[in-house]
């Protein structure tokens, strides 16, 4: 699996996005799969935008996540973006 | 014990059976529906939003060529008007860069083009038709207009010797994904199936060639590889199970669980233009018939795997075993099982002769059905 770069900025890749809010479960789009969101993975893919590096959505999830230790939060976003790289869902600009 | 019925999450929509190519292994039916019987684009887009309601996530465009609908520009802005993820399953022509425009700007997310082979003649060979430089453009301009790119090499023993290669020419192209898939051993593929299952080693070299290829192309691109299911020991859910994920509609708008259902006997099958897709999915005798564990044969309602093959495919048990009811014979348990092993020893059997016909003389190969151009 590839370990995503601090400094880089992903952004869903072509074919992927999330599906409209309007929906009550929020789905991320892709050729024949849709993954499910909920909770911190809706909030990592929302701020895949291409503007935000990884180190601050990081950031931004450690402390909305106060209460859980924050070298696991860095690690588990790391590990999300990671896999969703290699199935070619996010871009890392 | 009946479990609660899930939504469907796609839909099939096959718009026409018109097509330019004559590809050997077309998993369309023999008896095509005729262009005056297509659905129009108002029932379309009224049944675009009939799945969305049901809780249907993506659509799939397919034929036939859906290119050859006209409207299909319209028939996309519809799906993303309902809040559908529009893909379109393609062979790439007739198609030219306006229309292509049109198409992005109607929000279509995913294209899904499909190659015969890795060289334009044996592409010509099997699709009875040149369309390789023109494949080569229409790739360049999707990915020039950011829209999802997926290749799909529809694959078999004639054209797995330019595995390689077709690994190459994707790597040339660079999609987000590329899917390697054998033929699907009905229709048009079932006639041919002697010449287009690869033999046993054929397969094992196929899956070193992928192997290597996912490994070299991760993070790149997404390699997917579809073997056929005749080599394996339990068989596929046949499109997720029967009822439970896809409902496919025909150019005439009949719905069916999945879209061989048309060989089955016995079968019928309703249609958009009469009942809505929410009483078609909960309701009708087709969607019900092989839904669920209730109609399986003992040895599948026992099995532990019963609720990830769902017993297999219903039509591999129909044309194998001539029982749309039985297990699917590719499975070891079966005692229907020789049959696909039969079949398996006439291929090698058959390729055996074709190499020894390179010191002596011809030995007449079977012939190709092609499939004839639909008006
Ligand atoms: S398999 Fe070939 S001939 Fe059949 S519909 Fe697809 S592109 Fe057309
Ligand atoms: S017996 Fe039926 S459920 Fe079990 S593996 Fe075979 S086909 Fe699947």
């Amino acid at each position: 699996m590839s370990t995503p770069d601090l400094n880089s900025r992903p952004r869903l890749a072509p074919g992927c996005r999330l599906s409209e809010t309007s929906k009550p479960q929020r789905v991320l789009l892709m050729p024949e799969r849709a993954l499910r969101l909920n909770g911190p993975s809706l909030e990592i893919i929302e701020r895949c935008d291409g503007n935000h590096t990884v180190g601050q959505i990081v950031t931004e999830l450690q402390k909305r996540y106060s209460k859980a230790q924050p070298e696991k939060v860095e690690s588990d976003i790391l590990g999300y973006l990671g896999r969703l790289h290699d199935q070619r869902a996010l871009d890392f600009d | 014990m009946s479990t609660p019925v899930p939504n469907p999450l796609v839909l099939v929509a096959e718009l026409t059976h018109r097509c330019p190519l004559h590809c050997v292994y077309c998993s369309n039916p023999l008896e095509l529906t005729k262009r005056e019987n297509e659905l129009s684009t108002e029932t379309w887009a009224r049944v675009l939003g009939e799945a969305a309601e049901l809780g249907i996530l993506q659509v799939d465009f397919t034929g036939g060529e859906p290119l050859a609908r006209p409207d299909l520009t319209q028939l996309v802005s519809a799906a993303r008007a309902a809040g559908l993820y529009a893909s379109l399953i393609t062979s790439g022509l007739p198609l030219d860069e306006k229309r292509l425009d049109a198409l992005s700007s109607a929000g279509l997310d995913h294209f899904q083009l499909s190659f015969q082979g890795a060289h334009r003649e044996s592409a010509a060979k099997i699709s009875g038709t040149e369309t390789h430089a023109q494949k080569l453009s229409v790739a360049r301009w999707v990915k020039q207009r950011r829209m999802g790119l997926t290749l799909n090499f529809v694959i078999h023993r004639e054209n797995l010797g330019e595995l390689k290669d077709m690994v190459r020419l994707a790597e040339e192209i660079g999609p987000e994904r590329v899917e390697f898939a054998h033929v699907q051993y009905y229709g048009w593929a079932f006639k041919n199936r002697m010449k287009l299952l690869p033999t046993r080693e054929q397969l094992a070299g196929s899956l070193e060639i992928i192997r290597q290829a996912e490994e070299r192309l991760r993070g790149r691109i997404r390699v997917e590889y579809v073997v056929p299911d005749y080599y394996a020991k339990y068989p596929k859910a046949c499109m997720g199970g029967w009822g439970r994920k896809v409902l496919l509609l025909k150019p005439d708008g009949d719905a069916l669980p999945c879209h061989a259902a048309n060989v089955l006997p016995g079968m019928t099958f309703e249609n958009v233009s009469r009942r809505s897709l929410r009483q078609i999915w909960y309701e009708s005798d087709s969607f019900q018939k092989y839904r669920g564990e209730g109609w399986m044969p003992e040895l599948c309602r026992t099995c532990d795997r019963r609720g990830q093959d769902f017993g297999g495919c219903r039509c591999q048990a129909f044309l194998l075993a001539h029982d749309s009811g039985s297990t699917d014979p590719v499975c070891s348990k079966s005692s229907q099982r020789v049959l696909v092993d039969a079949i398996l020893a006439d291929v090698d059997a058959m390729a055996r002769s074709e190499a020894a016909t390179a010191v002596s003389p011809p030995a007449p190969a079977p012939d190709w059905v092609y499939r004839a151009n639909p008006r």
